[in-house]
């Protein structure tokens, strides 16, 4: 064991928390507690029960009549004639139809028509051509500013509360009317929420406790009931303009404790002053509550979301390694935090106090340096430890496995070659590919060649191992049938250098198709394939990845032998949770080998039918591999989507064998964490490897208080093996506000990060508690935390509008996505295979991916300005946005569609297809055909962009309006209500509207 | 008339059949109290180049019971077509292929010059002949390469048609698929764990081939079967010297202080697998090459911890060798699936320390293998002995048979006590088996699955005639050895030796009885029968016979004989060893012999090596050819044999004149028969 590992044991363990064993809520519709999943039910206790058993609220029933007719439609075109961020955004627009609404539902009459002008009597104020945006986001430290008069809850803006009003700390059914704000707010000023007066006549909602039934005091029979204008409703596309608008393009500084970063949708530049990139974390907030009764109140996650090996924009600077030679870095000696710039250095230097800790240590004499007048050391500047929110330290032996130095990680390619994957060609495509893939192995930046070494196996239901030593003059295949017991049959040779084996390699590359070409074997196996790879990389002593390239059930008698399991008759049961889980628990015991041999296992998947995607995607998952899915894989359509995420997975950055502990300052605590990860106890997080794109969602729960002035003080610490075989400790450290006010919290939230840890929290919860449950607890925690913000935060209103925080205006529109999405739609249609490879997708996402992935980017094309580089305005993915007489690409990290309307413009349709018309378009092509023209070169410029930074190769199929495969991209419209079930957006906003009512009450 | 010694050699060499007496004793109580068993050494395939096999079949004998075969004892009745057995009395017709029969025109079998006759049988197809090699390579480049050379020089004598394989191991074991274009393909079994036939089938993925099917309907030539592991020579000879060619050690690191992981256990269990499910009942070799003992897995004999040095005699006898039985029991259980299914296992063991050949000299010795041991696969012992093996006769064909059953028919007076040799019991019993078992008894029959034209079996017999029932006058007993084996040529064959012997009253012929006496057959029969107790049973003395064959030596073997002015020429099988003593030493160093004038000094250093050629040449296994010298450090091997009459005991009681000394506490011959003689006399009295 490491070292490092040891020690780290040595901090006082808390109480498990959310390691807890027996996690299951108790059954019934009690609600959440603040951290719902897979908790004891202890926090769920004092909340009100059901909230949907009686009649809705009367004030929440208002309908409102015509509310849309009397504003001018809000049409791309309007948005887009707002690009300016200094001009008046739409956000002005939309603020005067919420305010409409807020009047309205002000008015006596609940049925009266909303009529005449927009422009309410606060309007002027947001009709300011040159407010300024969002002033208070902006400052630096965690002084509470007043705001500016004119401050608004548009998007995005994140106005200061006024901070005065304590907090009443009761949760539940004991609810007082929180205290009003201390201040008076001026006639024009607004509240600091957005208000919404919402009419509660949405249709049937699909989740559990949905609208019960038509509220008596509705004006007329539902079906007269007009649909609230979607435009009066916050819109993401507004929330992620804004941002880009105020924040875009600028230098983003990390020098202050608890600024919130800018979205993940907007570009800018980072400078690491002392915290760490938002790049490498994001946090659901970034003032965290001083005490724990405070957390609970408002049921907001503490999170991190940790992408440990972010890829850094080369504008940026890399991180700098620290070598402190045989020392080591240096560590606090009680809780072994290592240096950052929250050290306090004492005493002239002698001391340093651990910020972490409160420990006093000496500093080693090597480390030794004077202190000026600010009591800083000389050297703050020169060292990244000091100024640094992040950077490397070379790792001493200490820190490496029996205290030798490893050597390089290894890449072994594993090919299914049974029956279907040579008739389709899929071995052939492999096998040419790796020959131009592996010339580009990654490397260390200084090295001239790459220092992983590659071996090759292929398997149907036995497995061939390969000897391709450099100085054969042939490949040796060997045939390993004992698959039961399954060993690696040699060692010379398996594993090479490529660049001294290439001939051999080559031709064995050549030979692979060739030698099954005459296989009519269709059964495989599968975890003996996994073994195989894991005990070569154990024999070679190095850590390593696997990419294994599979396409069946594994049927043939061998250990991890899986059947057809597939049974829609679970599904909306309290059995539905089984698809989720692996079959057998061989997969999870070859996971625990393989993360303790350092073998990270990366599954392409090419399925034609039901393969048990939560049984063979079990190692992948848990061992920080990626898992590709390409359904019914046809050469020509797919291959270019595949080849291109092997290339990109086989070069893309990653760490091997690595540990991750993440410290924090007193008073709170890491208590869960979710990813490509696996733990033996409570604190080490252990992953085979890490790449780029893996994030690890942390969660935190109070231990004790939490002091403003100290803050919460986060590190983390990833103990890795580079891939030229060297060990290095990678530390991301960053510094959170605290606060006694809720405001404060509300203030500093991040929707998509808080996305992002529902999103996996309940993903995990699938595995253990019915869907039924987890839906109940997502909408009952969304209505929680926004009745919070209402009853402690918010300036008195009316029961019936609904306010929200600024920083979570999109949350209902995301979380309605989230809920959408096929793991948690409990629908027979769905496959069961793609329902767990979405749940695993999303396990390792970081902030941006499941911000696409949740609410996917749509954009028009045929407004295109083929001179600008900037990509278009997106617009909100609703089919009511869209237009016959438009094309509008849609990408959500996975997939990409470009949809046709019937009446495209013909020139566009040239222009990209180089056919004359819409009814020439060929939709059977994944790939745009590279037309010599500026609307052609500018979309496919524009795909590349959306692709670029994405772990996943999109495949992009072509919609045209009104065919039959405009189904599948209509899935992909999430303000919409569902194919399959899911409510629209505007009936979700009803329905969380009703429970906050509810709360309320 | 001729001595009993023509009579004996003729025997010999019409028959291959050696009698302990020729003339038998009438009954049983005489017969038990002559001490040494009526019995026969019997050499099924002595070299008869001046017979020619003959194109038809036996014909048998009517009886159920008897099956004997027509042979030239039998009394015929020319006109009625009949022949009597004269086993069983059984009166038989002749087949209508025999129509044309007379005095004058007799079958062969009916002539007493065919008392030995063989038949070929045509039915059925012809098969290959299966050679599978199975190779250790833990050991020293030197001896692989050296290894590697012999085996590419076998394929070369190997006929086009012969299928070959190749098994090797170390840590691992791999079958190696032969015939692969572009790619060397391999099986690889983990080299500690047992598989079944079974299993290995379904792992190899292998079909048996249908030899039942194949015996019956018209006769289309086809291939010869053969699958990915066992392939014709002529089709995969460049692959497979590729093969060999690119064989290296076994690539796993052995640490310090540690042995190679030898598989020999599994590996042997790998390549009686894979022919006993392809090719069951055909004749096939596993050639096996070991450099040192197994050291895992079933049949291992030693750890790989090189501080726990390998069982040594004294361990065994102690029970403290914790390997040895388990070992043993895992290869006698290959031994018999092998002669089950009539393949050959040999065994070729070259390292200076043991190999673990107690363990496996079962699977030589049950299936008519070879065992042979050397210093190094790099020696030219080891090559010459090999290429041995593959001596071909006139015909260019190899002297090997294979998938031998043996059956012996007896007269009513005399019944089979058992037989010690290369061979497993085939259990069939019949009314010539005798209850008294000696050696493998209880059956008729026995299996040899690998046969040279040296194999000989020792046969014993009881004469069960009682006291009270005399022979007729002139009545003779007699006894018929029927061979049905595999030619190399890959035909079957049947060979039919029928002898007879007179019988005699001991009470009143005892002379004629005694002078039928053949010492030296008697001295292998007894020796063979001690050695197999001395394994079967406990601790029988061995050492007597061994010390009566030393009598019989030229040079009396004895170390007063080793003087100065002496040539000596010593073969105790294993080695020949030519010695000269100081004096000619010293006139060889000198260069006499080069010398016109002392041409016959050359003649009398020529002699015994002229001799010593003539005994390598014909000898198997290739002895180890020494040629010494007073004093030389190979003078050792003579030391170490000859009659200690001179120890350091006694040497300064002999005069000046005396021969070497030997340092040993041993008796001397001359001692033991001073001993012997006062026990003989005192227990006669």
């Amino acid at each position: 064991m490491f070292l490092w590992l040891k020690i780290s044991m040595m901090k006082p363990a808390g109480p498990l928390g959310a390691a807890a064993p027996g996690g299951m809520l108790p059954q019934g519709p009690s609600p959440p507690g603040p951290h719902q999943f897979g908790q004891s039910g202890a926090h769920a206790q004092g909340h009100p029960p059901q909230r949907f058993t009686g009649p809705p609220p009367v004030n929440s029933a208002a309908p409102v009549n015509s509310a849309a007719p009397s504003y001018a439609p809000y049409s791309p075109s309007a948005q887009s004639s707002y690009p300016s961020p200094a001009s008046t955004s739409s956000v002005t627009q939309l603020g005067n139809q919420f305010n409409a609404m807020h009047i309205n539902s002000y008015g006596s009459g609940m049925a009266a028509p909303v009529q005449g002008p927009p422009g309410p009597p606060s309007a002027p104020s947001f009709q300011g051509p040159s407010r300024p945006p969002q002033p208070s986001i902006m400052q630096p430290g965690s002084q509470v500013l007043p705001p500016p008069p004119t401050a608004l809850n548009g998007p995005g803006a994140s106005p200061l509360p006024p901070s005065t009003h304590r907090q009443d700390g009761l949760p539940g059914p004991q609810y007082q009317p929180p205290p009003l704000p201390g201040q008076t707010l001026g006639p024009g000023y607004s509240p600091q929420q957005a208000n919404y007066g919402l009419q509660m006549a949405g249709g049937q909602l699909a989740y559990p406790g949905g609208f019960p039934g038509g509220p008596a005091q509705m004006a007329g029979p539902p079906q007269l009931q007009k649909k609230l204008d979607p435009d009066s409703i916050p819109s993401p596309i507004q929330v992620i303009e804004n941002d880009r608008a105020t924040r875009g393009g600028q230098i983003y500084a990390t020098n202050t404790r608890g600024q919130v970063p800018p979205l993940v949708t907007t570009d800018c530049v980072i400078q690491d002053q002392g915290n760490a990139s938002p790049r490498y974390i994001r946090c659901t907030t970034y003032c965290f509550p001083c005490t724990s009764d405070m957390a609970k109140q408002a049921q907001i996650p503490l999170a991190a979301i940790i992408k440990p090996f972010a890829t850094i924009p080369s504008n940026e600077t890399p991180l700098y390694l620290v070598n402190h030679g045989e020392n080591g870095p240096v560590r606090c000696n009680r809780c072994k935090a290592y240096m950052c710039p929250f050290m306090q250095f004492i005493e002239g230097g002698r001391r340093y106090q651990c910020g972490f800790c409160n420990c006093v240590n000496d500093v080693p004499p090597f480390y030794f340096q004077h202190l000026d007048h600010i009591g800083r050391r000389l050297d703050h500047y020169e060292k990244p430890e000091l100024s640094l929110g992040s950077y490397e330290y070379v790792a001493t032996l200490d820190y490496c496995r029996k205290n030798k130095p490893p050597n390089p990680p290894a890449f072994i390619f594993m090919i299914d070659v049974s029956y279907s994957n040579i008739k389709n060609g899929l071995v052939k495509l492999i096998c040419e590919e790796l020959k131009t893939v592996l010339e580009k192995l990654p490397k260390e930046e200084q090295e001239e060649t790459s220092a992983i070494r590659v071996g090759f196996i292929t398997y149907n239901k036995v497995l061939h191992f390969f000897n391709v030593k450099s100085n054969l003059a042939q490949p040796q295949m060997m045939v390993v049938t004992d698959v039961g017991e399954v060993f690696v049959p040699l060692l010379d040779g398996f594993l090479v250098n490529y660049q001294e084996s290439q001939s051999v390699i080559h031709n064995l590359l050549d030979q692979i198709p060739e030698m099954f070409a005459d296989s009519n074997e269709n059964e495989t196996v599968f975890a003996p394939v996994i073994q195989a790879g894991m005990e070569a990389l154990k024999a070679a002593d190095c850590a390593g990845k696997l990419f294994i390239f599979h396409s069946s059930l594994p049927t043939a008698e061998a250990p991890g032998k899986l059947r057809n399991r597939d049974d829609k008759k679970l599904i909306n049961t309290d059995k539905e949770k089984i698809l989720f889980q692996p079959q057998t628990n061989v997969y999870d015991s070859l996971a625990k080998d393989c993360v303790a041999h350092g073998c990270c296992v990366t599954l392409f998947l090419f399925p034609s039918q039901y393969v048990d995607v939560a049984s063979l995607g079990l190692v992948p998952q848990l061992t920080g591999g990626t898992l590709y899915k390409y359904n019914n894989f046809q050469m020509h359509m797919d291959s270019q989507q595949f080849l291109n995420d092997l290339r990109n997975d086989i070069e893309k950055k990653i760490g091997f064998d690595a540990i991750m502990r993440v410290r924090t300052s007193t008073g709170f605590r890491a208590t869960d964490f979710f990813g490509g990860i696996f733990m033996n106890n409570t604190t080490d997080v252990e992953m085979a490897a890490i790449d780029c794109d893996k994030a690890v969602t942390v969660e935190f729960k109070h231990d004790d208080k939490l002091g403003e002035d100290s803050g919460a003080l986060i590190q983390c610490a990833v103990l890795y093996t580079t891939i030229g075989g060297q060990r290095r400790l990678r530390i991301h450290n960053l510094s959170l506000n605290c606060s006694s006010q809720l405001a404060d919290l509300y203030k500093s939230c991040e929707t998509d990060a808080l996305i992002n840890f529902f999103a996996k929290s309940a993903f995990k919860a699938v595995l253990h508690q019915p869907l039924k449950v987890i839906r109940e607890i997502l909408v009952n925690q969304t209505a929680h935390m926004l009745a919070c913000y209402r009853k402690n935060c918010a300036s008195p209103s009316a029961a019936s509008q609904l306010i929200l925080p600024d920083s979570m205006k999109v949350l209902p529109v995301y979380m309605n996505c989230l809920l959408k999405n096929c793991v948690l739609l409990s629908r027979p249609e769905i496959s069961t295979d793609e329902r767990a490879y979405q749940r695993q997708l999303v396990m390792t996402m970081g902030v941006a991916d499941s911000q696409l992935f949740f609410y996917p980017q749509l954009l028009p094309i045929h407004t295109l300005d083929v001179k600008s580089t900037t990509l278009p305005a997106a617009i909100r993915c609703s089919e009511s946005r869209l237009s016959e007489e438009g094309i509008f690409l849609l990408a959500n990290g996975l997939n990409m569609f470009l949809w046709l309307g019937v009446s495209s413009p013909p020139e566009l349709v040239q222009g990209i297809f180089n056919v004359p018309s819409f009814a020439h378009v060929n939709t059977d092509m994944t790939l745009l055909p590279e037309v010599g023209n500026p609307y052609s070169q500018t979309l496919r410029m524009i795909m590349s962009i959306i692709q670029q930074k994405r772990p996943y190769s999109m495949k992009l199929t072509i919609v045209k309006q009104r065919e039959q495969p405009e189904m599948v991209f209509r899935q992909f419209l999430v303000e919409d209500k569902g194919l399959y079930g899911g409510s629209s957006y505007v009936d979700f906003l009803c329905c969380v509207h009703k429970e906050i009512c509810q709360l309320l009450n | 008339m001729t001595t009993y010694l023509e009579f004996i050699q003729q025997n010999e060499e019409r028959d291959g059949v050696r009698f302990s007496w020729n003339v038998w004793p009438s009954s049983r109580l005489e017969a038990t109290r002559m001490v040494v068993p009526v019995a026969a050494l019997f050499t099924p395939l002595k070299e008869r180049p001046d017979l020619p096999p003959i194109q038809y079949e036996p014909v048998l004998c009517s009886r159920t019971t008897c099956r004997a075969v027509l042979n030239p004892l039998c009394q015929v009745d020319y006109r009625a077509k009949l022949w009597a057995c004269n086993f069983c009395y059984q009166r038989n017709q002749f087949p209508p292929t025999y129509a044309g029969i007379s005095e004058l025109n007799q079958p062969a079998e009916l002539l007493p010059q065919f008392s030995s006759i063989e038949y070929v049988v045509l039915r059925g197809p012809q098969m290959p002949l299966i050679f599978l090699y199975v190779v250790d390579t833990c050991m020293e480049d030197e001896d692989l390469q050296a290894l590697k050379e012999s085996m590419q020089m076998s394929l070369s004598l190997l006929p086009p048609t012969a299928l070959v394989g190749l098994i090797t191991f170390g840590r691992m074991v791999q079958v190696h698929e032969l015939g692969c274009e572009g790619i060397s393909k391999s099986y690889v079994f983990r080299g500690t764990k047992d598989l079944s036939a079974k299993q290995l089938q379904e792992m190899l993925g292998l079909s048996k081939v249908p030899v039942t099917q194949a015996t019956r309907g018209p006769q289309v030539q086809q291939p010869p079967p053969s699958n990915r592991f066992l392939q014709p020579v002529q089709k995969i000879d460049m692959n497979l010297t590729d093969l060999l060619g690119e064989l290296q050690r076994d690539p796993w690191p052995v640490p310090q202080g540690k042995r190679p992981l030898r598989s020999s256990g599994v590996a042997l269990s790998i390549a009686v697998g894979l022919l006993e499910c392809t090719f069951p009942n055909t004749g096939a070799r596993i050639m096996m090459f070991i450099g040192g003992p197994a050291t895992q897995g079933p049949g291992m004999v030693v750890g790989d911890e090189l501080k726990t040095p390998i069982r040594s005699w004294h361990d065994i006898e102690k029970d403290n060798a914790k390997y040895v039985k388990k070992g043993t029991k895992h290869f006698e259980a290959l031994a018999n699936r092998a002669a089950t299914t009539g393949h050959v296992i040999d065994i070729y063991a070259c390292a200076l320390d043991q190999t673990g050949l107690l363990e496996m000299k079962c699977c030589p010795n049950l299936t008519g293998g070879y065992m042979v041991m050397g210093d190094s696969f790099n020696t030219s012992l080891f090559k010459q002995t090999f290429q041995r093996v593959f001596t071909k006769d006139m015909h260019g064909q190899f002297k090997m048979g294979f998938g031998g059953t043996l059956e012996i028919k007896t007269s009513r007076e005399i019944k089979i006590s058992g037989a010690i040799g290369p061979c497993v019991s085939l259990n069939s019993k019949g009314p010539c088996v005798s209850e008294n078992e000696i050696g493998t008894g209880g059956t008729c029959q026995w299996k040899i699955c690998g046969l040279s034209p040296t194999t000989t079996l020792a046969i014993y017999f009881e004469v069960v005639n009682q006291h009270n029932a005399p022979i007729p006058q002139g009545g003779r007993g007699a006894i018929q050895f029927v061979t049905q084996y595999q030619h190399s040529s890959g035909q079957r064959r049947i060979r039919v030796t029928t002898i007879a012997r007179n019988w005699a009253d001991a009470q009143t012929q005892i002379q004629n009885i005694a002078a039928s006496f053949d010492q030296e057959a008697a001295a292998i029969l007894m020796a063979r029968l001690a050695i197999y107790r001395a394994e079967t049973e406990e601790g029988p003395d061995v050492l007597r016979w061994l010390d009566r064959q030393l009598i019989r030596l030229p040079v009396l073997l004895d170390s007063s004989s080793i003087l100065a002015d002496r040539i000596l020429l010593m073969d105790t099988f294993f080695q020949i060893l030519i010695y000269h003593g100081e004096t000619i030493a010293q006139w060889r160093k000198s260069g006499y012999q080069d010398m016109p004038e002392y041409e016959n000094f050359r003649h009398l250093l020529q002699a015994p090596v002229d001799d010593a050629q003539e005994i390598l040449h014909s000898r198997f296994p290739m002895p180890r050819y020494i040629d010494t010298e007073h004093g030389g450090s190979q003078a050792r091997f003579l030391l170490s044999k000859v009659n200690p009459s001179q120890t350091h005991n006694n040497m300064y009681a002999w005069g000046q004149e005396s021969g070497a000394p030997i340092l040993t506490d041993d008796v001397s011959l001359q001692v033991f028969m001073d001993h012997l003689k006062k026990l003989a006399v005192s227990s006669a009295a």
